[in-house]
């Protein structure tokens, strides 16, 4: 059970090929689920595999119009790189604390999976993929076909995450907002992230996620579909109105210790329908 | 196993369990300024620098950090020789029951290090991994102020 700090990456994944080990980049959502009582160590399911000292796991780079963040990427990497898109870095400045972003990852952000996670709904409206690896293979999944529910996600137990990647968007909107108990240190009650493109009196492209409102984020493209191409002149009560009916029934929160069903429920909609002003004020 | 850590700028050989937290290895080896408050990453009683970046020590495997530089409070600055922002902090009434206090100096040490003049806004983000239950933070605010202004004097 005394775990691997392996070398290189490929150290890593020809020993995930062998045996099953708990990858381990930042720990802090693990040292969170697995801790016991001070002094014991934490009640780790399989022995971990450091990953967080790879350096081919490391970076945010441009390239052919896209952003890559390798996956042990830690968030305060994110938070502070020109680089990555605004609606990911201000999610990421919003979430924990210094001392939590300092270690915590993408990757781990990521494959915890938890409905509340709050760089996935900034990943969603990118339309991010993730990219897998093992000793013989390379996938590529986008983000909201890799989430399947609260803590599970497509990553075999032979797979490490090994990149996120996404174009750099291109649009005139942006909207990120999220709900917490305190500004720190607070799992999201809810959060929604958004972009939109207008050109020439015409909402080209329109996307939105909501966190934290259903088991996994949501984002539905054939609302989005009914949107894109509206001239904003149509964009008036009614049909503000009829997009927020469109989305009512697939928000579908649960009431838990940080939040009720109909606050969760009233908030994102009203968010959605802010968004869908700020785009007409303009 | 056997682990070499760089701990306040000192190189040291640790024995310790392989699933051993940061700071239970630390604790056990004589660094009891080192808090443990929460044990989840709440309250930043733990919070040591890792490579100068404040980390939460309850978070981390001890395992994985060997070879990396840690700092708490005392590599800071020590009783007989304390660093501004331990005066500061004393000075500034920002201690009452202490708990809090080396977990909030190394953070201020970290924020000093790359913003010398933060102001309010600055000040709560960078502590806002750190919990106190006694002064209300109005006089934590101050102590920080106070400290940024002795280090710019001392050129330290």
């Amino acid at each position: 059970m005394e775990g691997l700090i392996p070398e290189s990456l490929n150290e890593a994944l020809d020993a995930l090929s062998k045996e099953r080990f708990i990858p381990v980049a930042g720990g802090t959502d693990l040292m969170v689920r697995y801790k016991r009582w001070k002094n014991l160590t934490p009640a780790l399911p399989y022995p971990p595999l450091f990953i967080s000292q790879l350096k081919e796991l490391k970076g945010i780079y441009r390239e052919n119009g896209e952003i890559i963040i390798k996956s042990a990427t830690e968030l305060s990497e994110i938070e502070k790189s020109p680089l990555v898109p605004s609606i990911l870095r201000k999610a990421v400045s919003q979430m924990a604390s210094p001392g939590i972003r300092n270690m915590g990852t993408i990757g781990g952000n990521i494959q915890n999976a938890s409905p509340a996670g709050d760089t996935l709904p900034p990943l969603y409206v990118l339309d991010a993929r993730v990219v897998l690896l093992s000793k013989n293979e390379r996938r590529c999944l986008y983000i909201y076909e890799f989430i399947k529910g609260p803590g599970k996600t497509e990553r075999l137990d032979n797979e490490i995450i090994y990149e996120v990647r996404f174009k750099i968007p291109t649009h005139t909107h942006e909207f990120y907002r999220k709900v917490g108990t305190r500004k720190a240190n607070a799992l999201s009650k809810l959060s929604v992230a958004a972009l939109a493109q207008l050109n020439e009196e015409v909402l080209e492209d329109f996307r939105i996620s909501f966190g934290a409102v259903a088991p996994t984020p949501i984002r539905r493209m054939e609302i989005e579909e009914r949107i894109r191409g509206k001239a904003l002149s149509k964009l008036d009560d009614h049909l503000i109105d009829e997009i927020a009916h469109a989305y009512e029934k697939h928000i579908n929160p649960i009431t838990d210790q940080r939040s009720d069903k109909t606050y969760r429920k009233k908030v994102t909609l009203r968010l959605l329908k802010a968004f869908l002003y700020q785009i007409r004020s303009r | 196993m056997k682990g070499i850590f760089i701990i306040n700028s000192e190189k040291k050989e640790l024995e310790f369990e392989p699933h051993k937290r940061l700071l239970d290895v630390l604790r056990e080896n004589g660094y009891t300024e080192v808090k443990e408050g929460c044990r989840e990453g709440e309250c930043g009683a733990c919070v040591v620098l890792l490579d100068g970046r404040p980390v939460n020590s309850c978070q981390v495997l001890a395992a994985s950090v060997m070879e990396r530089e840690i700092t708490t409070s005392k590599g800071i600055g020590s009783l007989h020789n304390p660093h501004p922002i331990q005066e500061a902090f004393a000075e500034a009434g920002a201690v009452q029951c202490g708990f809090c206090t080396p977990g909030m100096v190394v953070s201020t040490y970290a924020l000093l290090s790359e913003n010398p003049t933060p102001d309010d806004e600055d000040i709560k983000y960078a502590l806002s991994g750190n919990i106190c239950r006694c002064t209300g933070y109005v006089k934590i605010i101050k102590a920080v102020k106070l400290a940024s202004k002795k280090v710019k004097e001392n050129g330290k």
